[in-house]
């Protein structure tokens, strides 16, 4: 049976991990690597960088750490982030990157999706969403992808974005509410049902967890084939184990002989 | 010894490199692997790795856009016998035919052809993408001190085709994604895993270091 997948994410800037990963025993908690290897001996399930690097001129800062992660991890590896042509994916996949994540590229030329698939393979090209709730109270739900890290809308509707990415060829979304991210009050369920239902390929539930039940809400309520968390475990609050565990609890299948 | 794993264009190779160094310097194995596009290569190898992803009729093209790779793996493998590893693509490839896409031909090594999977259950989603376990359908020296079964170990799956052999002797062992879906083929000195060994941590450093080890 398919496990539900638990995947830490390290947000990284010029080639360091943003306010580093504080759980660990580590020698540099900057250093992604040393992330990266922790969190492969802590039986993660896949690992995510996301690259905000601010010039797209530091990109080989990052192409040395997906090399160098590639090298020490035997393990799935996701890297987003700036990523606007083919050759940016080219060169990610070259370095070690399994799967990599396209963002607002795609928003604003979404036969991106198209060539990426047909040059890679679906199985490696992750259409990351970011979504805003716009409907009122008392309305039906409605989310809206916004970009420029949920400040700027596009009036695009996300559900209908997400059926569209997938017959373009995305193998997976990796979903991200901005309503909730950094909040630790959970996943916003609903907008993951709602795209989790509307699409044949697997969904990322991302931002808002702040307990592990709220992890076992994105796969039971919000239908997510893989949950992605970042500070819960970087800043030691819970382990990767404790999660699967939770989810066990839950009665959803977890992998626990990484 | 040595060990080649055939650079054929097909995405990267340098974690199924660094997967392969490590599993054999684990194992106590002392022996160079060498990533080359070269046939001459494949020819002086003692074990030969056929790695592979993307599109089935993508890579078949890129394999066969080197100028001698196809005779020098027929020789190589088939008629010397050495000892063969196919991975996702480069395992479908040992196919007769692919069908993702459009039909082309394979290496013609298993008899059956690679087909999209098709979950009976709807909700299940495809690509396969992630961990899963291994149902063993006959033994084989790659699976040695590999815990199976469903409270067995995990290997790493991402895929929407697999080989549909039409020998079920030549099924090693299945997964199972809304039935069976087919995770290794064996045949002789070959076999095959439609997951990723190079990315399956311990199971994966495991059955590279039987590959390794392995004396068909």
């Amino acid at each position: 049976m398919l496990k539900v997948r638990v995947i830490p994410c390290l947000d990284v800037k010029d080639g360091r991990v943003v306010k580093g990963v504080q759980f660990l025993e580590l020698r540099d908690a900057g250093d992604p690597v040393e992330s990266a290897v922790a969190y492969d001996a802590a039986g993660a399930d896949e690992l995510c960088f996301l690259d905000i690097t601010a010039s797209h001129e530091n990109r080989g800062t990052l192409i040395d750490v997906v090399t160098r992660t590639a090298e020490a991890c035997f393990m799935p590896l996701t890297v987003g982030g700036g990523v606007r042509t083919v050759e940016d994916i080219r060169a990610l996949l070259l370095a070690g990157a399994d799967k990599v994540s396209i963002n607002t590229a795609a928003v604003f030329d979404r036969d991106f999706v198209n060539r990426a698939a047909e040059k890679f393979g679906d199985q490696c090209i992750v259409v990351a969403i970011d979504a805003k709730k716009v409907s009122g109270p008392g309305e039906p739900d409605r989310w809206e992808i916004f970009t420029h890290g949920g400040r700027k809308p596009t009036g695009i509707d996300a559900v209908e974005y997400a059926r569209d990415v997938c017959a373009r060829g995305a193998g997976e979304i990796l979903l991200t509410s901005m309503d909730r991210d950094g909040t630790k009050v959970g996943y916003d369920t609903a907008l993951t049902r709602a795209v989790a239902d509307a699409v044949t390929i697997p969904v990322i539930a991302s931002g808002g967890v702040g307990e592990l039940d709220h992890m076992v809400a994105g796969v039971r309520d919000g239908h997510a084939a893989a949950v992605l968390a970042a500070s819960i475990f970087h800043f030691g609050r819970h382990t990767i184990r404790e999660a699967k565990d939770a989810l066990h609890a839950a009665g959803l299948p977890v992998r626990l002989d990484g | 010894m040595s060990v080649i794993i055939i650079d054929y264009g097909s995405g990267n190779l340098h974690s199924a490199h660094k997967a392969f160094e490590r599993a054999g310097r684990e194992a106590g194995l002392d022996m160079p692997i060498v990533v080359s596009s070269r046939p001459e290569d494949v020819l002086a190898a003692d074990r030969i790795v056929l790695p592979g992803v993307g599109a089935f009729a993508d890579c078949r093209r890129g394999l066969g856009a080197v100028p001698g790779m196809i005779d020098a793996l027929e020789e190589a493998v088939r008629r010397r016998a050495r000892p063969f590893l196919g991975i996702c693509v480069g395992m479908q490839l040992m196919a007769e035919r692919g069908r993702e896409y459009e039909t082309t031909e394979g290496l013609g090594w298993i008899p059956g052809e690679v087909v999209m999977i098709a979950p009976k259950d709807p909700a299940l989603k495809v690509p396969h993408m992630g961990w899963n376990t291994l149902d063993v359908r006959r033994p084989h020296a790659l699976l040695d001190g590999i815990a199976t079964g469903p409270d067995g170990m995990h290997a790493y799956f991402v895929h929407s085709y697999h080989l549909n052999a039409s020998d079920p002797d030549m099924v090693v062992a299945e997964t199972d994604y809304g039935g069976p879906v087919t995770a290794i083929v064996a045949r002789d000195t070959m076999v095959g895993t439609q997951f990723h060994p190079e990315k399956s941590q311990k199971l994966g450093l495991a059955l590279i270091a039987n590959f390794l080890r392995w004396r068909p």
